[in-house]
């Protein structure tokens, strides 16, 4: 088993590192900075670093406020009261403004674990890229979250960075990072598996298990879901027949929509999505909830197996 | 301070809010007669800001909370030469830049986009931050419905000011006691709304919103490691005779009588 690490760890240490040389960074949080990792930047930059307190919609509203005054604002809380919570004010107050502020939420998915159903934000990506303008970006591993978090400096707009709690294996990928374009982690010509953040690795797994029983799967990483990459969405779904959408979230208005808007019209497909099937989450471990909510490596190979 | 030149830039905002809202056929006249004499005298008067360079750096910032009054910001802004008056006929109509709520991708002068009501101080507590750790020593103002501060983020933002200690931000209250559906007391009562924001650990000031020389002498009140807060208490369609103090007149235009009603009304005096 590869290394593992938190892509939230990754967020912290990388805006930490990035508001050394860029002063125009400064750092927003509610009251869960050791949890969302945003510590580190508060440790070393305090005047920087404004803890809203257990006041999501002052604080995104805060920093639309910050952006307009030129700085680079990063916001963090758990997904769940970012993209729920504070919607108006990510919506109103900042994307319908145009201002430059960046939601660096974590704890998405139901691999946030014990705390359960009312914490596992299961609909968060729907929410921020149904927004016009949001770019929406779910890395896969630590070291995509930390070339993602530069990106996210250097590009001008409101985005979304969507962030896993527990830690997940280290993908030994190393390959650039660039908005929009989707990166291709295993060629195939049999189904190619479109997934996001932690899904990757299940693909990359599910992958192996298909080559065993004579399957040839692509592995492609769109870690940029918003705007997505069309031409490569669309080559490998025209080059493999067969399309199959994997992400912890919900089947409804994520990664599986995003395809399944480019491959519309474009021609005839077989498509799948693996996700969230219209239902909360619960408590329980990161393991048994990948387990109860068919997010696992053998349950991508069985949907694949049943195209 | 020239108070009868402010007060006839008052009379010709008051025309402008009237024109609007008539030629648009929609649009809410009440509350923003009620807040002439507050954005007069900020644009006028008190804040740094210069319409040739609507973007410079270190200009006092301005966040319409209450952003249905936008037909008095825009007389405000329109009166102070940020754009010309020939955009009036695009109020609330296709790809006008007078939006019906402020929209600051496409006025020049708007510097935070608002509709959704109690999100206004939030962001001029983002824009106070933003000034001091700039230390460009801009200020910024941020005016409110007193409905509005039903809206429990209010206090979310209120209780931000204070912990920040941010004495460059001040608070406006159009306290004109009337909103969509009766008055204050009818819909959801405010109690003490200057205790309140005492007891939040705000300097407050109460006047009469109306009165030109008194919220001029509100702006120059010193206030030392906390906020301000002015309570203005106005009346709702001030100017208007037949609109002063009418729940009707919330969020209505005037039709083409009523429109000449009350230009007469608001004429300059020979």
């Amino acid at each position: 088993m590869s290394e593992k690490k938190a892509i939230r760890a990754a967020y912290g240490e990388a805006l930490a590192e990035l508001g050394e040389t860029n002063k125009k960074i400064v750092a927003l949080d509610a009251d869960l900075s050791h949890s969302t990792m945003t510590y580190h930047f508060a440790d070393k930059f305090p005047e920087r670093f404004f803890n809203a307190g257990i006041a999501e919609a002052n604080m995104v509203d805060m920093a639309a406020g910050l952006a307009s005054m030129g700085y680079i604002p990063f916001v963090s809380t758990f997904a769940i009261f970012g993209t729920g919570r504070a919607y108006d004010q990510v919506r109103n107050g900042c994307a319908y403004s145009g201002f430059n502020v960046k939601f660096a939420f974590s704890h998405a998915g139901v691999t946030l674990g014990e705390d359960g159903g009312s914490h596992q934000a299961i609909e968060d990506i729907a929410l921020m890229r149904v927004i016009p303008g949001m770019t929406v970006v779910v890395p896969c591993d630590a070291n995509e979250a930390k070339r993602a978090v530069k990106a996210l400096v250097e590009m001008e707009g409101p985005a979304y960075l969507r962030m896993a709690r527990m830690p997940s294996p280290i993908l030994e990928m190393d390959m650039p990072f660039e908005l929009g374009k989707a990166n291709i982690l295993r060629d195939g010509t049999d189904v190619v598996l479109f997934a996001c953040g932690i899904m990757v690795g299940e693909a990359l797994e599910a992958a192996k298990a298909l080559e065993s029983e004579g399957i040839s799967a692509a592995v492609v990483n769109i870690h940029t879901i918003k705007p997505i990459d069309r031409d490569t969405v669309l080559s490998y779904a025209k080059k493999c027949k067969k399309v199959v959408t994997v992400e912890e979230h919900s089947i409804i208005g994520g990664l599986g929509d995003a395809v399944a808007d480019v491959l519309i019209g474009n021609g005839d497909f077989k498509f799948k999505k693996v996700g969230v099937m219209d239902r909360f989450g619960q408590s329980g471990t990161p393991a048994a909830l990948l387990e109860e909510y068919g997010l696992t490596a053998r349950h991508i190979a069985e949907a694949v197996k049943s195209l | 301070m020239n108070l009868a030149s402010l007060e006839k830039t008052c009379r010709a905002v008051r025309r402008d809010i009237i024109n609007l809202t008539a030629d648009a056929a929609s649009g809410h006249p009440g509350g923003s007669l009620s807040a002439v004499e507050i954005l007069t005298v900020l644009y006028f008067d008190q804040m740094n800001i210069d319409p040739k360079d609507p973007k410079k750096a270190d200009r006092d910032r301005f966040v319409l909370s209450k952003g249905h009054a936008a037909p008095a910001l825009y007389g405000v802004l329109a009166e102070r030469g940020f754009f010309d008056k020939s955009e009036f006929k695009g109020f609330r109509k296709i790809n006008g830049i007078l939006q019906g709520h402020p929209d600051c991708k496409r006025c020049p002068g708007v510097d935070a986009s608002t509709g959704s009501l109690g999100q206004g101080v939030s962001i001029a507590v983002g824009m106070a931050l933003g000034a001091r750790l700039a230390g460009n020593g801009a200020k910024v103002y941020t005016l409110l419905g007193d409905g509005e501060l039903q809206e429990g983020q209010v206090w979310e933002a209120a209780m931000a000011a204070a912990h920040y200690k941010l004495d460059n931000l001040t608070v406006i209250i159009d306290n004109n006691g009337l909103q969509i559906d009766g008055s204050n007391d009818q819909v959801m009562s405010l109690g003490n709304i200057s205790d309140k924001f005492r007891a939040f650990g705000f300097e407050v000031i109460e006047i009469d919103g109306n009165d030109m020389q008194a919220v001029s002498d509100a702006f120059h009140i010193p206030v030392s490691g906390k906020p301000k807060c002015i309570l203005a208490h106005t009346v709702k369609g001030k100017g208007v005779s037949f609109m002063e103090n009418q729940v009707g007149w919330h969020g209505k235009g005037p039709n083409e009588e009523e429109r000449q009603r009350a230009l007469k009304e608001l004429e300059d005096e020979a």
